[in-house]
């Protein structure tokens, strides 16, 4: 379980997190929701130590993220970046087996490539895309190599930063119903940050939204359309008019 | 008298700005350096980090010696003619390529070449968070990206500087022959006997320096760029002009050391 007690994250003078509250239980998908610029990548790069918070503390299974072997916390990590941040030099395959050809989770280089493809067939990708490097491939299909590469090393735990951004209504379905899979597959802990509210609906079982540097509601998603909640109500039915000022 | 205030404030703020800006390099230099006591090291990212910045820096380097020994022996020729001193021009090619023209010049280039490209490229990775992704895999930006490049420039640099050197050389002798009606055995003669071996170390410690500085530099704009193409703009144009004038300060100081007397 990931635990986020009053956390506090200011850029200069601009209060990103003024006291953020947050708990995410083992196994279960939370879904971020917000405006942009409130804070969501801040909140998630904190957890992942990223980001340092300037105050509060974050979790994970009770213990303080910023102790302990740094290594061994990220390990039970995998992270899905917005624009799929694969590394240019590499072929899509080492992208992938990245994690598996070094450091503690090394493997020899046979079985993490065999890893790779097994993954990239997981998320939809034919074996003939491995060796190709990523500007080589469409945006949807670096986000499916991104996937591959964040459950490669099968994490306990997986990040999605606005998973279906640039992509198109198929392509983004496509994703969504990958995430789900995964998570529900898997039993990983799940957090996606994302506008999406069709993905919001086919990823989470919980669902938060951070709105000026807070949450401002927090449950399962199945209540999301009766929360009675102004800011939750605006935000998902993408209202101009409200508590949530269109001009930020 | 505010505007005198003023105009201190903005002295001192330029002042402080630049301390911080010494102090953070210092300090990402140290966190590099330690980075080597560390395992793991990453061999085959050394090994291209190699590739990369020697032997493709090669022809830059090359082509600048030969034609800068070339100029060097027309131009101590014409103002040795003065004294009456003309048999100088090769020991003067020799020694002026090996202690300061060699070293400064290929670093200028490679800084030029290098410098660029690594922040550049670190600099596109920061803004497409290539770098967080690495964290997130559990490795090291410093120890994947930073000690190969600084590690690799430091010994490929001198090895470049040393075929300057032996370019350039060349370049005094083909117009010392061609051009100045010198013998080929006399020019040679000449350069050999008052070639020193320090002249030549000098020069090579030069290079491992300036190789130190421009990867070094090259990393830490890329480390620290802003966002966008702006951002990987000002990193690049930053990190060129920041190892060009460590370079020549630095080869100031180092002549100092090596042969004030």
């Amino acid at each position: 379980m990931i635990e986020l007690h009053n956390v506090h994250k200011a850029f200069g003078s601009n209060r990103v997190l003024r006291g953020v509250n947050l708990t995410i239980p083992s196994a279960t998908s939370l879904v971020i929701i917000g405006g942009s610029g409130t804070g969501k990548s801040v909140a998630l790069k904190c957890i992942l130590g990223l980001v340092r918070p300037d105050s509060g503390t974050i979790t994970l299974d009770g213990q303080d993220v910023t102790r302990g072997d740094r290594d061994a916390f990220l390990a039970r990590f995998g992270m899905l970046f917005q624009g799929g941040a694969l590394f240019d030099s590499l072929p899509v395959w080492q992208n992938v087996a990245f994690r598996l050809l070094r450091g503690s989770l090394k493997r020899p280089l046979p079985e993490a490539r065999e890893i790779a493809i097994e993954k990239l067939r997981r998320v939809g990708l034919k074996p003939d895309v491995a060796d190709k490097f990523p500007a080589e491939l469409s945006g949807g299909m670096q986000k499916r190599v991104g996937l591959a590469r964040a459950i490669a090393a099968e994490p306990e735990i997986i990040f999605f930063d606005e998973p279906t951004t640039g992509l198109d209504p198929i392509m983004a379905g496509v994703i969504n119903d990958l995430i789900r899979e995964i998570v529900t597959e898997m039993g990983a802990t799940a957090m996606t940050i994302t506008h999406d509210m069709t993905s919001v609906r086919a990823i989470a079982d919980n669902v938060a939204m951070l709105h000026d540097g807070v949450i401002k509601w927090t449950g399962p998603v199945s209540e999301m359309d009766h929360s009675g909640d102004p800011y939750l109500d605006q935000f998902i039915h993408g209202r101009a008019e409200g508590p949530i000022e269109a001009v930020r | 008298m505010s505007f005198i205030l003023g105009f201190l404030a903005s002295i001192g703020r330029t002042v402080l700005a630049g301390l911080a800006a010494i102090g953070r390099i210092a300090l990402f230099a140290a966190d590099t350096i330690s980075q080597l006591a560390r395992p793991p090291f990453y061999f085959r990212e050394f090994l291209h980090a190699l590739v990369q910045i020697g032997w493709l820096s090669l022809p830059v380097v090359g082509m600048t010696a030969l034609f800068t020994g070339g100029a060097l022996a027309l131009q101590i020729y014409a103002g040795g003619a003065r004294f009456n001193a003309e048999t100088v021009v090769p020991s003067i090619v020799a020694i002026g390529l090996t202690r300061e023209l060699g070293p400064v010049l290929g670093g200028l280039m490679v800084a030029a070449r290098v410098a660029s490209s690594i922040a550049a490229e670190i600099g596109t990775m920061k803004v497409t968070e290539q770098i967080d992704a690495l964290t997130t895999l559990s490795t090291n930006p410093m120890k994947y990206l930073t000690l190969p490049r600084v590690l690799a420039a430091t010994l490929a640099v001198p090895v470049l500087v040393g075929v300057g050197d032996v370019l350039g050389i060349m370049g005094g002798f083909l117009v010392g022959v061609g051009r100045l009606d010198f013998g080929a055995a006399t020019y040679l003669h000449n350069t050999i006997d008052f070639l020193e071996t320090w002249d030549v170390v000098s020069g090579l410690i030069k290079g491992a320096a300036f190789g130190f500085i421009v990867a070094l530099m090259g990393c830490y704009y890329g480390m620290n760029s802003g966002r966008g193409a702006q951002g990987v703009g000002r990193a690049t144009k930053s990190a060129v002009v920041a190892a060009s004038v460590l370079i020549l300060a630095s080869n100031y100081l180092l002549t100092e050391l090596f042969f004030a007397s």
